[in-house]
């Protein structure tokens, strides 16, 4: 579990993030959603150690991570994958050395073993093997992610990060990668924690939903709790154009 | 102003530190510096010479236009062009030449890295990024410029009789007795001296300002320009402390 406990960060005279306090479940796709500029993705990298907050902790389980030396933040490190918006592949590196790189970095592994374990990874993701050889740039949006997310799971992390992973994708595509992130994180019962404004993620795989407005904590809670709850905030948010508000009111009518 | 200069040289030296950590994998550090000795050595041959035959070839026709007339006995031509080389042409225009052509290159594939969340990407997984991309680079360069400096100064002095010699400005003899008039050894460990720091001046500081550019491509371009420049501008007076320095 990954627990943040009273975060703010400023950056100059501006002020981001308020005072966040949650929790984020192992076995459970953790969202945080909110509109644009509200603190997201400041949140998501003080989770990852990627920002430092002015005030406020981030426990790993039990560990304070902005307590640890840096070999200490390094080891926890390694146990984190973190899908990119733009999934960050390395140009200069085919697929197969993409997904390499963390084993080839950190681990004692043979050749071959290091080969096996980039196969199971491209196919954990429904990729076919062929892509190995090709570059990112050859890559379509859909299969990038996938790379990103590969790459993400070879070390198998026990935590998982995932900024905006639907961004740039068309809506099927979107649902086959949230649907690939939610498998891995049930089957593997790690921690998720997806960056996200998609609303087909929102109400599929929402097992815990952080809303985010304006700096501070707007709403907490599941994606059966959207539908029913009062937040004005999260409705606003939710249920933004006149067609959907309609929806949702013909929904509760029954 | 003083503040801006003293954070940038404080950062500087900060990244510096980080970089020359203990690598996670020795094995990938080296597979890096490989390509790196790869990508500065090889990429950069055919433009250190192509300059360095028209350093020596200008250097002798001017030196021949300026003692027509006088006394001077024309092997110095061969004299002067060796020393000019090997003290001050091979070694300084060779890297303010790789400065322009090396350090943009850096400043502006970290600098890439950086935009792209690639060197993110790379510390979520633990890698120590400064080290990971900086030091491989510089290693590269301390090994290879030094080299090309070396090729520079012989093709330098052949461009010199090439220039010289078939337009009858100095017979060969002439030439070549100039070329081993007074030779000092110590000017060629000058030579390697100022190739070594030079290299360190034309990676460290484009990957400091690739490592830490922020926002788009404007800004990366800049980072770019910037590198070059301070590179310029510290090689020459960290040509003039050393010639200082070793000649006194």
């Amino acid at each position: 579990m990954i627990r943040a406990v009273d975060l703010h960060k400023s950056f100059g005279e501006n002020e981001v993030l308020k005072g966040i306090t949650s929790d984020f479940y192992p076995g459970k796709t953790n969202l945080i959603i909110g509109r644009s500029g509200a603190g997201k993705t400041v949140l998501l990298k003080l989770l990852v150690g990627l920002l430092t907050p002015d005030v406020g902790k981030v426990f790993y389980g039990d560990v304070d991570f902005f307590g640890l030396s840096k070999e200490g933040r390094r080891q926890i490190r390694m146990s984190v994958g973190m899908l990119f918006q733009g999934s960050a592949l390395f140009d200069s590196m085919t697929v197969e050395e993409n997904i390499r790189f963390p084993l080839d970095m950190f681990t004692n592994m043979t050749r071959k073993e290091k080969l096996d374990r980039v196969d199971e990874c491209i196919e954990r993701v429904d990729l076919k093997s062929k892509v190995k050889q090709i570059y990112p740039s050859e890559a379509s949006g859909g299969m990038q992610k996938r790379i990103g997310i590969a790459r993400a799971i070879v070390l198998n992390p026990k935590y998982l990060f995932c900024d905006e992973p639907n961004s740039g994708l068309d809506p099927k595509t979107a649902i086959v990668i949230d649907e690939l992130i939610h498998s891995i994180t049930r089957d593997n019962q790690i921690t998720t924690v997806i960056n996200s404004h998609d609303m087909n993620s929102v109400m599929e795989f929402g097992d815990n939903i952080i809303l985010l407005y304006d700096g501070n904590l707007a709403w907490q809670g599941n994606k059966e709790e959207v539908l029913d709850t009062d937040n004005e905030i999260l409705q606003n948010f939710i249920f933004a154009s006149p067609f959907l508000q309609k929806l949702r009111k013909s929904f509760l009518q029954g | 102003m003083n503040r801006n200069i003293l954070f940038h040289f404080g950062r500087y030296f900060i990244m510096l530190k980080t970089a020359f950590a203990r690598p996670e994998r020795w094995s990938m550090y080296y597979q890096e510096a490989m390509r790196q000795m790869n990508d500065i050595g090889i990429g950069s041959l055919v433009i250190v010479a192509l300059i360095s035959v028209f350093i020596g070839a200008v250097t002798v026709v001017q030196f021949a236009y300026q003692l027509g007339g006088t006394l001077v006995p024309r092997y110095y031509i061969g004299y002067v062009v060796r020393d000019m080389t090997i003290i001050e042409m091979a070694p300084t225009i060779t890297c303010l030449v790789l400065a322009g052509k090396v350090g943009s290159n850096i400043a502006a594939e970290i600098g890439g890295m950086r935009q792209k969340e690639h060197i993110d990407a790379m510390e979520i997984m633990g890698v120590n990024t400064a080290a990971y991309l900086v030091m491989p680079k510089v290693i590269a360069a301390l090994f290879v410029i030094p080299l090309l400096v070396c090729v520079a100064a012989f093709v330098g002095i052949g461009g010199g009789y090439i220039a010289g010699v078939p337009t009858g400005l100095i017979t060969a003899d002439e030439y070549i007795y100039g070329m081993r008039a007074f030779y000092d050894s110590y000017n060629v460990f000058m030579m390697f001296v100022k190739a070594v720091v030079f290299a360190f001046i034309l990676t460290s500081v484009p990957a400091y300002q690739g490592y830490y550019v922020q926002g788009g491509s404007i800004e990366l371009g800049k980072a770019s320009t910037q590198a070059v420049v301070y590179s310029n501008i510290l090689i020459l007076v960290a040509d003039y402390i050393i010639a200082i320095i070793m000649t006194l």
